[in-house]
């Protein structure tokens, strides 16, 4: 008898725990893959910036000595500071992707096509829509040089000014960014529920109130995530720094992504150890976003088994 | 529908909106008319300043070929697309498994490690960069194609499976209860089943991914070095160097390394909204 049941007493085990074996089947190829390119780096960084180390001769353990620099680092400071400026100006694709799409979320001759060409700049690569605004803002034959004449600022260069170099940028930088704002909301107006806007209506709302009140609070999913992707945005933005100015004037226009590739990687020098350092001061602030976000997702979970 | 539909509102107030919609697309899309003008110009308008008059001549095709014959520019479009078409399967392929292994299956750790994916997801490159290039160097893939579409699928793995999971959640839980109460493995489950009904998301996918790759600078100034291996971006970026003011050049140079997502958007615009929004189109 008991040689009989052998056979299918194995099959059955296999039956019986296939279902709690299979999902790490699935996942163990892209679960490695991801733990060694993407969870474990982050951790090797961190550990990197208690080094001293050129990425070649062996490291030496400083303690926190790369943190203790970087307090009395005036650009440190600067590309911190331009990162908040990055933070502020870049939100303006929020409320301006928004009133876009209220303006294009009409039906009339013409309107999808219409629609595609306010999406594309999006999918258009940094790095070239980067090169086409510093060709705007050269002074000489730069495409606003006849307007800079008109306000007599002959000659003035947007992107060699301490002052204005990160504007110019940022500037550039909304322009892909508008688009991928007015993306999410028009998608998101599309999916507004009819309804309650004509219920609101009949109640006599109208025009600003009837946005305030009613639409805005559909549109809540489309504002989270267009705030999500616009402030990881601002904090990595790294291609139209290096493509416009390379953080210059003297690193007026730096930024932390910046500035960590310049200490780590550049003919400035090999400072890993100094470059992790400022990696783990940018890691912190967006972990502080990626926490939030990742709360509002375990949040909807719940409510989802509810 | 809000705001309120332009036919129902004074017939005024509908001609001053057809008037401005040109118009705003006009001013919108200044940036792209400037360098689809500029690469048709020649060196003598560049040089007389001449940048939206009426170009003097039309250079287009000598342009084109100026950038193909004498720069490594269909050397870096070959390589832009040796490194995004496998990350795009490798990336998708990985993230089907991972998506129905979450979206399907209870176990303890399920939301930790969707949760992991998610984060890796959303961290600045630079906390990355010195442990990938020294791995990278490690194994000897540094400056190989190799090397940069190995971490591009793993990187890209946390937002596909951030999309796919969410995907197949949402998919009736009935026909997979079904097909267990027939017998059916589960690895028959997720082949004959799943992947079929996941087609939508694996087309949103794959063109995002083709986007975000295509474009990516970042990655292939930190592992590539080398002409051979160097992708588009990259590869402006350093002809940049080279033609300081050569702006019809450079203008002829960005429509060709603009032109490949561009296509694909266009192409699949709807998947491409669809995979921007995370899947909260309707239709």
């Amino acid at each position: 008898m008991e040689l009989n049941n052998s056979k299918p007493k194995r099959i059955t085990w296999w039956q019986k725990n296939q279902v709690k074996i299979s999902p790490w089947i699935f996942l163990a190829p892209g679960l490695i893959f991801f733990s060694i390119y993407v969870i474990a780096p982050i951790f090797v960084s961190i550990g990197i910036s208690f080094y001293q180390w050129d990425g070649l001769s062996p490291s030496t353990y400083v303690g926190l000595q790369n943190y203790i620099e970087l307090l009395d680092d005036e650009y440190f400071y600067i590309s911190l500071w331009n990162n908040v400026k990055w933070l502020i100006f870049f939100m303006l694709a929020v409320p301006i992707g928004l009133g876009l799409a209220i303006f294009l979320n009409q039906i009339v001759f013409g309107i999808r096509l219409i629609k595609s060409l306010f999406f594309f700049p999006f999918v258009i690569s940094q790095v070239v829509i980067g090169l086409i605004f510093t060709w705007f803002y050269q002074p000489n034959y730069g495409v606003i040089a006849p307007f800079l004449d008109l306000i007599g600022l002959e000659g003035f260069s947007i992107l060699a000014n301490e002052d204005t170099a990160t504007y110019g940028i940022i500037f550039a930088g909304l322009y892909p960014q508008i688009a991928y704002c007015l993306i999410l909301y028009l998608t998101g107006l599309n999916n507004i529920n009819p309804e309650q806007i004509e219920a609101g209506r009949m109640d006599g709302a109208k025009g600003f109130h009837l946005f305030w009140n009613i639409v805005l609070p559909q549109l809540r999913h489309a504002t989270f995530l267009a705030i999500v992707v616009t402030v990881i945005g601002a904090l990595r933005s790294f291609d139209m720094v290096a493509i416009m100015t390379q953080g210059g004037p003297y690193g007026y226009s730096n930024v932390l992504a910046y500035y960590m590739f310049e200490q780590a990687l550049s003919e400035y020098g090999y400072r890993m150890g100094y470059g992790s350092a400022i990696a783990t001061v940018l890691f912190t602030i967006m972990m502080f976003y990626i926490l939030f976000f990742i709360y509002r997702m375990y949040r909807n979970e719940r409510e989802d088994n509810n | 529908m809000f705001p309120t539909p332009i036919h129902q509102r004074p017939i005024i107030n509908q001609y001053i909106y057809k008037i401005f919609l040109p118009i705003s697309l006009i001013i919108w899309l200044i940036p792209i008319f400037g360098i689809l003008m500029t690469s048709i110009r020649g060196l003598g308008d560049i040089t007389a300043g001449n940048m939206w008059g009426t170009p003097s001549e039309f250079l287009l095709f000598s342009n084109l070929h100026d950038v193909f014959t004498n720069t490594p520019m269909i050397k870096y479009t070959l390589n832009s697309f040796k490194v995004t078409i496998p990350t795009m399967l490798g990336a998708v392929a990985l993230s089907c498994m991972t998506g129905f292994a979450l979206a399907n299956y209870k176990f303890r750790t399920n939301l930790i490690i969707f949760f992991i994916f998610i984060a890796g997801n959303f961290v600045p490159f630079q906390i990355l960069m010195i442990p990938v290039r020294d791995l990278t160097f490690k194994i000897g893939l540094y400056n190989t194609i190799t090397g940069l579409v190995l971490f591009h699928v793993a990187f890209q793995t946390g937002f596909c499976t951030l999309f796919m999971r969410n995907f197949i959640k949402a998919l009736p839980q009935e026909l997979i209860e079904a097909a267990r109460m027939d017998g059916a493995s589960e690895f028959r489950i997720f082949w004959k089943i799943i992947l079929p009904l996941t087609r939508p998301a694996i087309a949103a996918l794959c063109v995002l991914i083709f986007t975000f790759i295509w474009n990516d600078y970042f990655w292939a100034t930190v592992l590539i070095q080398g002409d051979h291996a160097m992708p588009i971006t990259a590869g402006l970026k350093s002809l940049n160097g080279q033609w300081i003011t050569a702006y019809h050049l450079l203008s002829t140079g960005s429509i060709v390394a603009a032109i490949p997502p561009v296509i694909m958007f266009f192409l699949m615009q709807k998947h491409f909204i669809a995979g921007l929004t995370l899947g909260a189109t309707k239709g």
